[in-house]
């Protein structure tokens, strides 16, 4: 092979080289959400109630404690909290619905969730549930509201027991708005 | 069983595409052959380029990514061109960290003691990506938005947090400025950890190739900048947590595992990597088609610690002790089982590996045990006393170059070794004056691709008289000829066979 040619050839490879590193440093483009699709973030983390009630102590008992112990007059005969259990619906119809069991090995931790959920992007009605006790079905904390989702945003599904339970965020327009708790 | 007889498709591949990158190249310049020093180079490249970003780089939510645009736009003559060259060269790394790999695997360079540069290739494969996702994240764009939510929605996975962590990245009020903090401190101690794995990487092996020949690292560098200055990187929009990046220009040499997670769930994922890695991990001891053939063994009263084959091997398999047989000599040679490869290149290099000495049943400092020297000197022996004709030619190769068997007639004998620079050159010399034949010709693979490394330079300094043991200078040099072939290049050592022939006819009658 003639010395123009390796060079030529070389310039070749070279020229392969910047192409193959340049076009796969950036494409094929990866489309990670669609044009018409909004996402909802659920995620929050709460301690369930006890799974048994605490009561008091009788006197009788206080007065066998040594005199150290007798501050704290509430007993608890286990540790150990109730799932929490969360649905969510959109326009009526169920887009979730989780068992979070508590942290812990003595299941007396907090119950904690982080789930994306896309969906089309536009106005809907969502309606969240929570139960965190052993006692019932009954959900105690209930949040419906109507939103407009702008495609590509994110709204974030908290709860906070403590303001009211579920709390949306970075709704773009909350048309109308019911808490039940 | 040779080699050569097997060579897969893959194998055959390979070496088409490297011949006519010799054409091209010139075999010591041939980029597949320079795929490990490409990666210590482009690490440097990414080092250096990466120092000179680093002192503008700013950590905080509100002052990473401007920082970043600084750099690239305002400064875009230098510190954008720096940027683009420690991308680029990032992707480079990743391109011929997985060619090198590849063509290890091809070769079946992997089993017995090549176990250890295997493994630990397997190791810094993940360090290296791991390095260059953690420098994405360090731009705070939507890119990174997207790469460092989708980690830690990954790794969520895993049952060893009690709280996600995706919940750190949910809102930007959750988010603080250690994460920068952190994020910039491991993109310095990653690539430090790197370093250390690339030494030890390479620890057991003699003389690495840790530089490029400097024609092929200008050339290298040339491209990069091409590249940097015909398409600059840029940053794709700042993150924002409250809006999903959508649509993005992923890096597939470092962030393939992310739109993997978009169709997998994280379990199957881990499933992958996890899957991958025990079975790179494990193939070294997976079942060979080929069994080694026994280590190398010194032969302690043959032996004068001369260290030929200490400085010769090239796995560091050899090492230098002080005498235990009470000799006069101050070391003695040691075998270390676990590196050899029984390549026999040590045998070679070994002084006493001398045919003309006249026991029968001799033993040299350092032998093969199943091809102890007096067997092949027995051999030789046997075959040049068949010869007949005019133009005689002893043909010494090697197990994983070209088939020298094709060769054998009536004038032509060949003798195979596990490498060529298992041949010392006194047998070379042998087959001249005791076997009487017109020329001997010495094969084995390519230039700058031994399939042991060194075993072609060596055998070419031994016969150039510049490295010991040497061709003595009584051998006329034109009655011995070298051909470097593949086992793809057949024809090309019988043209050269040929020649030689023809060469040696012109030359005076030896018999």
């Amino acid at each position: 092979m003639t010395k123009p040619v390796q060079y030529m050839g070389q310039g070749l490879f070279y020229a392969l080289f910047a192409v193959t590193i340049g076009y796969f440093s950036s494409f094929p483009e990866y489309t990670n959400l669609s044009a018409d699709e909004t996402l909802i973030k659920l995620s929050f983390s709460h301690a369930g109630q006890l799974k048994e009630a605490c009561r008091e102590r009788t006197p009788e008992e206080i007065a066998q404690l040594p005199m150290y112990q007798r501050k704290s007059t509430t007993i608890c005969p286990s540790r150990e909290r109730a799932d929490v259990v969360v649905e969510l619906e959109m326009d009526g119809v169920q887009l979730y619905h989780v068992i979070m069991k508590p942290n812990g090995f003595a299941r007396s931790g907090t119950s904690n969730i982080y789930r994306r959920i896309p969906l089309k992007a536009g106005v809907h009605t969502l309606k969240a549930r929570l139960r965190d006790h052993a006692a019932g079905e009954d959900f105690n904390y209930v949040h419906e509201e109507t939103v407009d989702l702008a495609p590509g945003r994110i709204m974030v599904i908290d709860f906070h027991a403590a303001t009211g339970g579920f709390i949306f965020k970075n709704k773009n327009t909350s048309l109308k708005k019911n808490n039940i708790s | 069983m040779s080699i050569n007889n097997r060579t897969s498709f893959a194998h055959r591949g390979l070496l088409w595409v490297e011949g006519a990158l010799n054409r091209v190249f010139g075999n010591s310049l041939n980029p597949m052959y320079h795929l490990g020093a490409l990666g210590f180079y482009f690490f440097w490249v990414v080092a250096i380029s990466g120092a000179y970003i680093y002192a503008f780089y700013k950590t905080g939510i509100e002052l990473s990514h401007p920082s970043v645009e600084y750099f690239t736009n305002e400064q875009w003559y230098l510190g954008g061109i720096m940027r683009s060259v420690h991308r680029y060269a990032s992707d480079a790394l990743v391109l011929v960290m997985f060619l090198h790999l590849l063509r290890e695997y091809i070769l079946g360079r992997y089993r017995g003691a090549r176990w250890f540069a295997w493994v630990t290739g397997v190791i810094l494969i993940w360090m290296i990506l791991t390095a260059g996702i953690n420098g994405y994240w360090m731009v705070w764009d939507q890119l990174a938005q997207f790469t460092v939510v989708t980690t830690v929605e990954w790794f969520d996975w895993l049952p060893i947090f009690s709280e996600p962590m995706a919940r750190t990245f949910i809102t930007y009020e959750a988010l603080n400025d250690r994460f920068f903090t952190l994020i910039s401190f491991a993109h310095v101690t990653v690539p430090l950890l790197i370093l250390f794995m690339l030494w030890v990487h390479i620890m057991r092996i003699s003389y690495p190739v840790v530089n490029p020949r400097k024609r092929l690292a200008i050339g290298m560098l040339l491209t990069l900048l091409a590249l940097s200055l015909i398409v600059p990187v840029q940053s794709q929009g700042l993150a924002d947590m409250s809006v999903e990046p959508r649509v993005l220009q992923i890096d597939w040499f470092y962030l393939w595992v992310y739109p993997l997670l978009g169709v997998w769930s994280a379990g199957q994922v881990w499933a992958l990597v996890f899957g991958i890695t025990l079975l790179l991990c494990v193939l070294p001891w997976l079942p060979a088609r080929n069994k080694q053939i026994p280590v190398a063994e010194v032969s302690l009263k043959d032996c004068s610690g001369c260290g030929l084959c200490v400085a010769d091997c090239p796995y560091e398999a050899v090492v230098m002790r002080p005498r235990s047989d009470g000799l006069n000599f101050p070391e003695e040679a040691v075998v270390v089982p676990d590196r050899c490869v029984s390549c026999g290149i040590c045998v070679g290099a070994c002084p006493s590996s001398n045919p003309f000495r006249g026991d029968d049943q001799y033993i040299s400092g350092i032998e093969m045990p199943s091809l102890p020297m007096s067997a092949l000197r027995a051999a030789v022996t046997k075959d040049l006393s068949t010869l007949e004709g005019d133009l005689r030619v002893m043909v010494f190769g090697c197990d994983n170059a070209a088939n020298i068997e094709v060769l054998r007639s009536k004038s032509i004998a060949v003798l195979s070794l596990p490498c060529i620079a298992m041949l010392p050159p006194s047998l070379a010399e042998y087959a001249l004056r005791e076997g009487g034949v017109d020329g001997v010709l010495i094969t084995g693979c390519r230039e700058g691709d031994c399939f042991h490394r060194l075993g072609v330079s060596w055998v070419t300094e031994r016969l150039a008289a510049e490295r010991e043991p040497r061709l003595r200078s009584r051998v006329q040099r034109e009655r011995v000829g070298e051909c470097w072939a593949s086992s793809l290049d057949n024809h090309e050592l019988a043209v050269a066979l040929n020649s030689f022939r023809a060469s040696l006819s012109k030359l005076p009658k030896v018999r």
